[in-house]
């Protein structure tokens, strides 16, 4: 089986944003770049699937973005990723989902890939978009937010778990496919070592705008149809009041003031 | 194109889902400046009394894609219906709510179409022929203004709970009926199965009231205090990923960064620090309670109303006291 995985580098959980002061975008300095959590589930279901199968299956990372984003391809490399593919070229910058996914599928379709497995959003602009736009692409069939996987037997279809509001779906998807992986699929591992040498020394094959074939217009932020105008913070809480007495009137208080001030009951 | 706005109605097991009527609430705002109608397309295979709901809402006309090929959901399927119904209504602007089923067809629909889409936006408003969405981005951390710059047609998801639902008309619209243009084969994705895992309760990404418990619950069974409040107020039961992972509350409630992003009108965090990981997943509710044993624990720096104590006293209070209110 042909696998591709598509990791995205984005800011750490942890990061504290902070917006630039025209409100433009966010302060980058600091910042602590990662492999987007989702991705990793999905890099690690890939791998889980060659180690099963040993039948010369193959996982090739892919990315799209600046030079940065290079060490999320060694990341997947260190985890066991057999190849890794980075799609960059300075016309693509600004670029949203819908137009990125259409450029990652101008790379992934010349390689005949029977499953690709993405995360379920990117934790910075939280789009949920690139897996289901890059199916509609390629013309394949699509699960989004996939806990479990339970592949037939001779692994031309499975059965994907789905997230949904109050439950499950179980979807019987066909190959090729793109699926997007959530929490609880598995269990990520961690690069080794000796893994972690060999991805230094790994070639990472670059693909620009002229290797993906499509007009500058049509890439980046002219061809994108929609696009950032500014970033504002969270509207601040006022104060918290801390209701204080014995219990029984401060519940009777609290039960006041939310159908009275607050009018939620 | 039309100036009109077409809201897609997410129907399950058959019924009229809470979040249509918040998009028509919304669609109307917006074609009010637009100067168009509100249509609704409704797809599936047995519809019939969600599409006479929709005709009470809709102030254009209501799209009908009846097929067999619709009876259980797929991405290709019901994409294949919508953009038929895009064919004969030519909207300006279409709806989506933010849910699993919205999520997964506005992507697959915009992208065919060439069109915009945002995602996930708790502000929507048009200006000089664009759509302008406000979503949070960063996990919640922040907000981004973005807007649509092309002259393609423009799609939008809304959360849920942000809208409130649409009065109905008065009126019931015109149906328009639009064939399939897909056959079972051509769908390589099908819905088999759903498996109800919150039976009797709502999704917490659906419910207007939220009662959450962290790792001091202790157990699965202290949970049932939760319960009990939330039976009381008609609330679904959160959890922080501390809980979940201890075992004490199913992974489907997990309120964060990696569990859900909800939005109801009122959360009680019982026994919850307040980390940013859950923080992102439930600070645009619109009113936060917060009962912690720790008068420093972050939580109370994002609540409204605050009260220092013993969660295991202070809730079966709650629950007598919404009890007697309620009742009242
Ligand atoms: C990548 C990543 C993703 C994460 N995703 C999520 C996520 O999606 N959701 C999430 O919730 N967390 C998430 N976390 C974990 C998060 O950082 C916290 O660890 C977690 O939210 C803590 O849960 P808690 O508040 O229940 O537990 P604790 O932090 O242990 O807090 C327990 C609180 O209960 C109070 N308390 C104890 N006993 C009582 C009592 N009897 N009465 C009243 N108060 C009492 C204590 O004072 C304390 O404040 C994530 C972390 C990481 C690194
Ligand atoms: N620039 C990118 N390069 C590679 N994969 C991406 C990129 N953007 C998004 N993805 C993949 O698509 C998933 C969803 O991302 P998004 O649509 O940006 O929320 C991510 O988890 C990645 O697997």
């Amino acid at each position: 089986m042909k696998i591709g995985v598509l990791v995205k580098n984005v800011p750490d959980t942890e990061t504290k944003i902070r917006l630039t002061a025209d409100k433009q975008g966010i302060e980058t300095q600091g910042v602590k770049y990662v492999m987007n959590t989702y991705d990793e589930f999905a890099v690690e279901e890939a791998l889980k699937i060659r180690e099963r199968l040993q039948d010369g299956t193959t996982v090739t990372a892919i990315t799209l973005g600046p030079e940065r984003v290079v060490e999320t391809l060694r990341t997947a490399l260190a985890m066991g990723a057999d190849e890794a593919i980075h799609v960059d070229d300075p016309a693509f910058e600004g670029g949203d989902s819908l137009t990125n996914a259409r450029i990652i599928a101008r790379v992934v379709e010349p390689m005949g890939l029977d499953l690709i497995l993405g995360g379920k959003q990117g934790i910075d602009y939280d789009a949920a978009q690139t897996c289901s736009a890059l199916a509609e692409a390629l013309g394949t069939a699509q699960a989004l937010i996939a806990v479990e996987l339970k592949w037939s037997e001779d692994n031309q279809s499975l059965e994907v778990r789905r997230r949904i509001e109050g439950g499950d779906e179980i979807v019987h998807v066909k190959l090729p496919a793109v699926i997007s992986c959530e929490k609880g699929l598995n269990e990520p591992r961690y690069a080794s070592l000796p893994g972690i040498m060999k991805a230094k020394k790994k070639e990472i094959k670059k693909v620009d705008l002229t290797g993906v074939g499509l007009d500058s217009a049509e890439v980046g932020a002219s061809g994108s149809a929609t696009r950032v105008v500014g970033y504002s913070p969270l509207s601040e809480r006022p104060e918290c009041r801390i209701l204080e007495g014995e219990p029984v009137e401060i519940v009777k208080e609290l039960v006041r003031a939310l159908r009275e001030d607050a009018k939620v009951l | 194109m039309t100036n009109d706005i077409l809201v897609f109605a997410e129907v399950r097991e058959g019924s009229f889902k809470r979040i249509n009527a918040e998009l028509v609430s919304a669609a109307s705002v917006l074609v009010d400046k637009l100067g168009g109608v509100v249509h609704i397309a409704v797809l599936g295979g047995a519809v019939d009394g969600a599409v006479e709901e929709a005709r009470s809402y809709a102030t254009g006309k209501v799209y009908v894609v009846k097929s067999d090929v619709l009876d259980s959901y797929s991405t290709q399927g019901f994409a294949s219906g919508l953009e038929a119904v895009l064919k004969e209504c030519d909207p300006a602007i279409v709806l989506f709510g933010a849910t699993a089923m919205g999520k997964d067809l506005s992507t697959r629909v915009a992208a065919r179409a060439r069109g915009s889409l945002m995602t996930d936006c708790t502000e929507l408003d048009v200006e000089d022929g664009a759509l302008k969405a406000k979503r949070p981005v960063y996990s919640g951390k922040a907000y981004a203004d973005v807007i649509t710059t092309k002259a393609t047609i423009k799609m939008a998801s809304l959360r849920p709970n942000i809208y409130p639902a649409a009065q109905k008309t008065g009126n019931l619209a015109d149906v328009a009926e639009v064939s399939l243009p897909i056959t079972l084969d051509q769908i390589g994705a099908m819905v088999k199965e759903i498996v109800v895992t919150s039976a009797g309760r709502k999704d917490v990404t659906e419910a207007e009231i939220i009662v959450a418990g962290g790792r001091s619950l202790k157990s699965e069974d202290n949970f049932k205090i939760l319960e009990e409040l939330a039976d009381v107020l008609g609330a679904s039961v959160g959890a922080s990923r501390a809980a979940v992972d201890a075992g004490y509350a199913p992974h489907s409630r997990q309120v964060g960064q990696t569990g859900k992003v909800v939005n109801p009108k009122l959360y009680i965090a019982c026994g919850i620090s307040g980390a940013i990981q859950h923080l992102v997943g439930m600070r645009t509710s619109k009113v936060i309670v917060a009962i912690n044993k720790d008068p420093n624990a972050p939580i109370f720096q994002h609540a409204n109303y605050g009260i220092v104590g013993d969660l295991f006293e202070i809730v079966p209070i709650m629950t007598q006291q919404f009890k007697e209110l309620l009742a009242s």
